[in-house]
């Protein structure tokens, strides 16, 4: 039941907003929207815990402990980004970068947008999923081009083309998936059912499987952002409005990871080697090290931390790559506290290129003296980011690097290169963006930053203490991921 | 009478591929349009006979959905739009037909050997019909690669879908029809999409040429 | 002696309908064009009143000049009477390799190359480099095209591949669609049709084959052009016994010998009408995008093969 309403609510949220999201309670209803899915998504979660697995509506939806907590993550992630969305697309209203048609877009496919992430979470057909995660690029390809700037369409137009041609892959992959399901399954229905693929997967024809795989991995990983497929990814972030910067980077990216650890379990099962996860590994490792050098060359703010994106995306799939419980506890882990964070920083961010008018690094400064709590919040954002202690993200970083010290101690020196130069090239420049002198004037919207403290406080308290349900959770998914 | 439908699904899927070819090589954005449709009527025709030969009666469906969505409604608002855009006669000028041809035949290559251990357990009727769907998928991919303007680079990802479509029939006898529905959405909702975005990229840059989108890179 | 008077006979019937064809094709042209025509019999006519003339040499003319005409006349014959068109069993079906095909008409293109520089006028150069450079692109693309019905046959003999599409069990070859395509195309271009050259003009930019036969006249020139009648029949025949070979009379059957000749006339009728509407519908195209148009068939044909081979029959 509480599935249903955690896509209802979306989907009425979106068609509400399509006819009244110009309105000037369009940003308030967005969030009370937000907040519902929310809510729905809690007593999910609390029903999940309680009770273990499930499924509804004709096996259609299941939840187990791993997508149950990208459902709660990708509920509330979405609803604070509602909450900063709010003040930041008045102001640039007032700024007038956004017309009233322009606004009722955003607003309605914001709402469609968190539907389809959530329908690719919960559905357990795999042939819904890919259709979600294509209706998923959909719903932001035109809110990357929302200020219909020269850069913003080319930006758009890639993001379109790139993931249009890689999911397109990842239908492949799940056409020769079901190919192959439907010799042991029978044909009809239930043949792309996750649940029953579960159940079968060492029947499953193991060359069929492993080129699906490949096709699922090049096709999902666009989505994901993995080197050398990224190309549309820091173009996207940089020239969409903020709030969807956050939620690309903070919610889709992890979807569409969710996508191919699904398929890995599968693959694994059939496989019964360590295929899946060697080519994991080395795309994952490709995009850590890819990411962290292009990172210092980066001059546009919100560019930069799309690279972030890269590399922590990168880092999450090796996580999964290696496999095992630890290393699939630290993905998870690592998932979490990246959303929280990364959508923290964007918030910061967009309201402090709101302060400056520019996307520019050097044209930012002095953040602390103007705005005390949006300097805060970057400085904060960006030090728990880098993987500093006590924040959450240190945890799930030494988690994936001990482990891959002890089973591919190879493939540390690249880690530890990779997160030296990210911590370098981020550091510096976030350093003269808060500090140093300006002479910007306030904003004409007082800035919603409940959002980026609630997201790093609870980043803060993942470093230092995971609860135990928490991690019990974790624990659960990593056995059912292996 | 099963022998002779899996020759025609042979020779249909043949005909795709070398439908594929000829949008390869084809310069006039007008006749890529027509070649588009041409190759969704074979593809509805193959997967007509495929639901006959099978008694998959959902096939029938899927050959209609395909019928009305890429031989009419499709190829109908690429024309509307080429009007509309008043770019009817553009033709594509810089790219080497006989170097591309080279690299699609090494890609069918590829493909026949990529899926030759699968076409091995197909069944009778779908054997080697992978291979073709498979090549005509890279074929696509190859066409939106080589093309610099917007309209191809779309049929390129339209024919791209025909490929995948293809071997969701020819291979496995059609996913169930829930997802393909969800497809056919979704491939219509990206055309609309697309041609909001055409509308967009020739009011910002006064062209359909996406030579003007190379700004946004690492330099 | 059966055998040999068949062959007698189909031999006479290339020679005599091979004007008509031209004709027919010109006829069709004219009437999609929305013109009255010359009438089908043009080429017969004409042939007429130029083997009534008298010839005209150029003075430093090379015995090479005045055999040429007989030369090419003699390959295509030869070609046209060995193609199976409308039995298979005929004493010269032996020798009727498709590989051994491509030499007669190479043979051919060398004399003609050869006699057109042999006056030395620029237009012969220039024509018989046109056309060396055309045939040397068109060769490979109509061995490929022969090879591909020879993988289906296990036999270079055309005689055995009619048999075997033809009289065999019916099997679709999609291989063969890429082949016919292809085999169009080497067509369009070996007979200097539309695409590539335009037989109806003299214009020095464009024009192949009639550059080259600019300096014949009288009985020369109507050889020359009865040979190239011929040799668009050796082609469409050729493309009937590899993609339509249906009617083709069997080995020792004699009744199906009017079924033959009907069935042969029929798909003259059609052929001429389509090769004729694809001269409408396509431009000529400039000399230089040639190459790329024989490209395309040569990729065809190899694309047939590959197909041929994924289907692994």
């Amino acid at each position: 039941m509480e599935i249903l309403w955690i896509l209802v609510i979306p989907l009425i949220g979106g068609l509400l907003l399509a006819l009244f999201g110009g309105q000037r309670f369009a940003p308030e209803l967005n969030s009370i929207m937000s907040f519902g899915t929310f809510v729905a998504s809690a007593f999910l979660t609390v029903r999940v815990i309680t009770d273990g697995p499930m499924t509804a509506l004709n096996e259609q939806f299941f939840v187990d402990s791993f997508n149950v907590f990208l459902v709660a993550l990708t509920a509330f992630v979405a609803f604070t980004t509602s909450l900063f969305s709010r003040p930041y697309m008045r102001i640039e209203q007032v700024h007038g970068k956004l017309t009233i048609n322009m606004l009722r877009l955003y607003h309605s496919m914001y709402q469609l947008f968190t539907f389809t992430m959530l329908l690719a979470l919960l559905t357990n057909n795999l042939g819904i999923m890919w259709v979600a995660m294509e209706a998923a690029t959909l719903t932001t390809v035109l809110l990357v081009s929302l200020y219909r700037t020269p850069a913003s369409l080319e930006a758009a137009w890639k993001y379109f083309i790139l993931c249009g041609v890689g999911i397109a892959q990842a239908l492949f992959g799940t056409i020769l998936l079901y190919f192959a399901a439907e010799k042991v399954l029978g044909a009809g229905g239930t043949a792309l059912l996750w649940t029953h693929l579960d159940a079968v997967k060492t029947q499953l024809e193991p060359t069929v499987l492993s080129l699906a795989f490949v096709f699922l991995l090049v096709g999902y990983g666009t989505k994901v952002g993995l080197a050398p497929l990224h190309n549309w990814l820091p173009d996207a972030h940089a020239e969409g409005p903020t709030p969807v910067s956050a939620v690309l980077s903070g919610l889709l990216l992890n979807v569409a990871l969710y996508a191919v650890v699904r398929s890995k379990v599968l693959v694994d099962g059939a496989l019964g080697s360590h295929l899946a996860g060697n080519l994991m590994m080395g795309f994952g490792l490709l995009s850590v090290v890819m990411a962290a050098f292009f990172l210092s060359r980066q001059k546009d703010v919100k560019r930069m931390f799309a690279y972030s994106s890269i590399e922590h995306m990168g880092l999450m799939t090796f996580a999964f790559g290696m496999g095992g419980p630890v290393a699939t506890f630290a993905g998870m882990l690592h998932m979490t506290v990246h959303s929280l964070t990364k959508s923290a920083i964007f918030f910061a961010v967009g309201h402090a290129t709101q302060k400056s008018g520019t996307q520019l690094m050097e044209n930012i400064r002095g953040l602390i003296t103007t705005n005390p709590t949006i300097g805060w919040g970057l400085a904060i954002g960006s030090l728990a980011i880098l993987g500093m202690p006590p924040f959450g993200v240190f945890a799930s970083e030494f988690l994936i690097i001990t482990t891959a010290m002890h089973a591919y101690p190879w493939t540390t020196p690249f880690l530890l290169a990779a997160l030296g130069v990210a911590f370098a090239a981020i550091f510096s420049r976030v350093q003269s963006m808060v500090f140093g002198e300006t002479t910007d004037e306030r904003l004409p919207h007082p800035p919603a930053l409940v959002p980026v403290f609630v997201h790093l406080g609870l980043v803060l308290l993942l470093g230092l203490y995971i609860p135990p349900y928490l991690a019990d959770w974790y624990r659960q998914a990593a056995a059912l991921i292996g | 009478m099963e022998n002779f439908s899996g020759q025609l699904i042979n020779l249909f899927a043949a005909l795709l591929l070398l439908i594929s070819f000829g949008m390869l090589s084809q310069r006039r954005v007008l006749s890529l349009i027509n070649l588009f449709a041409l190759q969704g009527l074979m593809l509805t025709i193959s997967t007509v006979i495929v639901a006959y030969s099978s008694h998959q009666h959902h096939l029938y469906y899927s050959a209609a959905l395909t019928l009305v969505l890429k031989v009419i409604i499709l190829p109908w608002i690429l024309h509307r739009l080429m009007r509309k855009l008043n770019v009817k006669w553009d033709i594509e000028t810089l790219f080497n037909i006989p170097t591309t041809m080279l690299v699609g035949i090494a890609l069918v290559v590829f493909a026949f050997n990529l899926a030759a251990p699968i076409s091995m357990m197909g069944g009778a009727i779908t054997k080697s019909t992978l291979g073709i769907a498979m090549a005509s998928v890279l074929l696509s991919f190859l066409m939106m690669i080589t093309r610099s303007k917007a309209v191809p680079q779309v049929i390129g990802f339209l024919a791209m879908e025909n490929g995948l479509f293809f071997a969701a029939t020819s291979a496995t006898y059609g996913m169930p029809m829930v997802v393909e529905l969800g497809i056919a959405l979704d491939v219509l909702v990206g055309m609309f999409i697309l041609g909001i975005f055409f509308f967009q990229i020739r009011e910002t840059f006064d062209s359909l040429d996406l030579k003007h989108m190379e700004k946004l890179k690492e330099d | 002696m059966n055998g040999i008077l068949l062959q007698l006979f189909q031999d006479t019937l290339v020679v005599l309908i091979a004007p008509l064809l031209l004709g027919w094709v010109n006829q069709c042209r004219a009437w999609l064009q929305n013109r009255s025509g010359p009438g089908v019999l043009r080429p017969y006519l004409n042939m007429v009143k130029l083997f009534h003339k008298d010839a005209v040499l150029a003075h430093n003319a090379s015995p090479m000049f005045r055999f040429h005409p007989y030369i090419l006349f003699a390959c295509m014959w030869l070609a046209a009477s060995l193609v199976p068109v409308i039995a298979t069993d005929l004493p010269l079906s032996p020798a009727v390799d498709v590989i051994a095909l491509v030499g007669i008409f190479a043979l051919a293109r060398v004399f003609v190359s050869l006699a057109a520089m042999d006056i030395g006028t620029s237009f012969g150069t220039l024509g018989a480099r046109r056309e060396m450079l055309v045939g040397f692109l068109a060769e490979p693309a109509l061995l490929m095209v022969f090879f591909t019905a020879a993988a289906i046959s296990h036999s270079t003999s055309l005689t055995t591949i009619v048999e075997t599409l033809a009289h065999k069990q019916f099997i679709i070859h999609p291989s063969l669609a890429f082949a016919a395509v292809a085999f169009i195309m080497v067509l369009l271009a070996e007979n200097a049709r539309i695409p590539v050259d335009n037989p109806s003009t003299h214009l020095e930019l464009t024009m192949i084959h009639e550059a080259m036969i600019l300096e014949y006249s009288a009985r020369h020139l109507a050889l020359i052009e009865w040979a190239s009648a011929l040799k668009l029949l050796a082609f469409t025949t050729i493309g009937f016994a590899l993609f339509m070979p249906w009617g083709i009379a069997e080995a020792g059957n004699w009744g199906a010998l009017p079924l033959a000749l009907a069935a042969l006339f029929i798909k003259l009728t059609v052929a001429g009408a389509g090769l004729a509407l694809l001269e409408t519908i396509s431009a000529k195209m400039r000399i230089f995008r040639v190459p790329e148009f024989m490209g395309t068939a040569f990729l065809l044909a190899v694309l047939g093969l590959l197909v041929h081979f994924l289907h692994g029959n």
